[in-house]
């Protein structure tokens, strides 16, 4: 599914790489926490993944493509089959939340009739049967992330990158959060979740891979935040 | 591609961004018309070429009684002297089309019919104009083969071209052409950086719309066409509006101010103006559209 081969990733202007000499594969199907403090590379990892950044060495696998052979104008092809979820939501504050997620489905050319079919189904799926018609102000945090989740979700990827989603939550709204991301990766997508949040990451007890200074320093398949020190 | 989708985020986006968009259909329908009146005046001097040509004559004339100039020195002209000047026009066809000759009675009926209002008819009598003739070249550019055959001979006081007259006015056109045509290219100049700042500005106030589109995999072609369809419309409402101006240049101000009152010559017709809006509409859109395109290649990168 994701496959990192000594990759270095070293931004213009900058003394020290991001990323330096990291390996790692993620299995299809896998759930992973991606920890680490700031600059430890998280963001660097999900923005190669996206194909957002190129790396400076190494070669980046997603899907079963080579990242580094990927041509410009097969980029869309690649992140239709990923989902993505922020921190800030990145929703559209004048769209309601049905045409928030129809938005993902329209912008890649898909007719309305699937969308008007596809929509309410994923709306149900996070939860938020009989808000279709809320602007993003009327909802709670929560909501707004699960209306993300549904727009990174819609289209069924085989993929969903999620750049600390609790980050913004209160604990109580985390944890629905997290059920939901469980249930997505329950039905066979790929979960990768970069976060700060131990106590989520504690609960879960999945794979847990750590970053520090752009190396991996740990890579546990049922494992917890960080070690007691 | 969902037509619908598409046209209404160019409609939001016009709306959204209008004073921009009134700026930019403002200076594409003024460049537009200062480069449409340019070429304009170009059809005009071909027009006029084309008519004033057709009648200019290189005129010979003749030594009259009391003319100074050094080949008439031998007084008037002898019939002898005329003969051979007309059998030498003669020998110089095709290239002379037509030969007329003036004698001093028609040059003199002429002459009082020209200044029939003025005083100076009666003091000029019938032997001080000069007898010539009218010579109707083929191709009115060749007359230094007729002058260089003609002038300085014995009993010629002078070889006149008409196009010498008619060329300074094409030059004072031709000037006016260019610096409509100058005047026009800057104003274009000006329209290509404001195209591209608009879409700097309408790329950054939708950049929340566009990042989601990336991140959902929208192909690069699908946003950006709603951001060149802007920028096509509005240029495109703006050479319209530059084809206005033009018609009403050629309805009004040749049509109904300068051929009534220069009615000696001709004025370009309104094929002229057809062959020019085209012109026009494909210059804006496109220029529009490739400073657009452009733009958004660098502010909407995948």
């Amino acid at each position: 599914m994701i496959l990192f081969d000594t990759v270095t990733k070293l931004y213009p202007n900058q003394s020290r790489p991001a990323l330096e000499e990291a390996s790692l594969e993620i299995e299809k199907g896998e759930f992973v926490f991606l920890v680490g403090p700031s600059g430890s590379g998280k963001s660097t990892f999900l923005r190669l993944v996206l194909r957002e950044e190129r790396p400076t060495a190494g070669n980046v696998w997603v899907l079963g493509k080579d990242l580094s052979r990927l041509s410009n104008w097969k980029i869309p092809t690649l992140r239709r089959e990923i989902g993505t979820v922020f921190q800030d939501f990145r929703l559209l504050p004048n769209k309601s939340v049905f045409e928030n997620v129809a938005f993902a489905l329209e912008v890649i050319g898909k007719p309305k009739a699937l969308i008007n079919k596809v929509v309410p189904e994923v709306l149900e799926v996070v939860g938020l049967e009989g808000k279709e018609e809320r602007r993003p102000d009327e909802l709670s945090g929560g909501e707004q992330q699960r209306v993300a989740i549904a727009r990174a979700f819609v289209n069924r990827p085989k993929l969903l990158i999620a750049d600390e989603p609790t980050g913004n939550l209160d604990p109580g709204t985390s944890v629905g959060i997290m059920k939901l991301l469980d249930r997505i990766n329950r039905l066979g997508t790929t979960v990768v979740m970069s976060t700060h949040d131990a106590q989520i990451v504690d609960q879960m007890r999945r794979r847990v891979v750590e970053l520090e200074n752009g190396h991996v320093v740990r890579d546990q398949s049922r494992g917890v935040y960080g070690y007691a020190r | 591609m969902r037509a619908q989708f598409v046209a209404s985020e160019v409609g939001n986006g016009l709306r959204r961004n209008l004073t921009m968009t009134l700026a930019v259909i403002i200076t594409v329908a003024v460049s537009l018309t200062l480069f449409g009146v340019s070429l304009l005046v170009r059809a005009q001097v071909d027009t006029m070429k084309d008519f004033w040509y057709d009648k200019v004559e290189v005129s010979i004339f003749l030594c009259a009684k009391g003319s100074d100039t050094p080949s008439c020195a031998g007084g008037a002209v002898t019939p002898a002297q005329r003969d051979q000047i007309k059998a030498d026009l003669e020998s110089l066809r095709p290239l002379v089309l037509d030969i007329y000759y003036e004698s001093q009675g028609e040059a003199y009926a002429r002459f009082q019919e020209q200044f029939a209002n003025s005083p100076i008819v009666d003091s000029v009598n019938e032997s001080a104009l000069p007898e010539s003739f009218r010579v109707k070249l083929a191709d009115p550019t060749q007359y230094d083969v007729v002058a260089s055959a003609f002038s300085g001979r014995p009993g010629i006081e002078q070889v006149n071209d008409q196009r010498q007259v008619l060329d300074k006015f094409f030059r004072l056109l031709g000037g006016l052409q260019a610096i409509a045509l100058i005047i026009a290219v800057v104003m274009l100049i000006v329209t290509v950086l404001l195209v591209v700042n608009t879409m700097r500005v309408a790329a950054f106030s939708r950049r929340r719309e566009t990042g989601i589109m990336r991140l959902v995999g929208a192909s690069n072609l699908y946003i950006q066409l709603p951001f060149l369809l802007e920028a096509a419309v509005s240029a495109g409402i703006g050479a319209i509006l530059a084809v206005g101006g033009l018609i009403l240049a050629k309805g009004i101000v040749i049509d109904q101010i300068l051929a009534p009152s220069f009615q000696f010559t001709a004025f370009v017709g309104w094929d002229a103006v057809l062959g020019i809006a085209p012109i026009l509409i494909l210059v804006g859109i496109g220029l529009s559209g490739i400073a657009a395109f452009l733009t958004l290649r660098k502010y909407l990168r995948v």
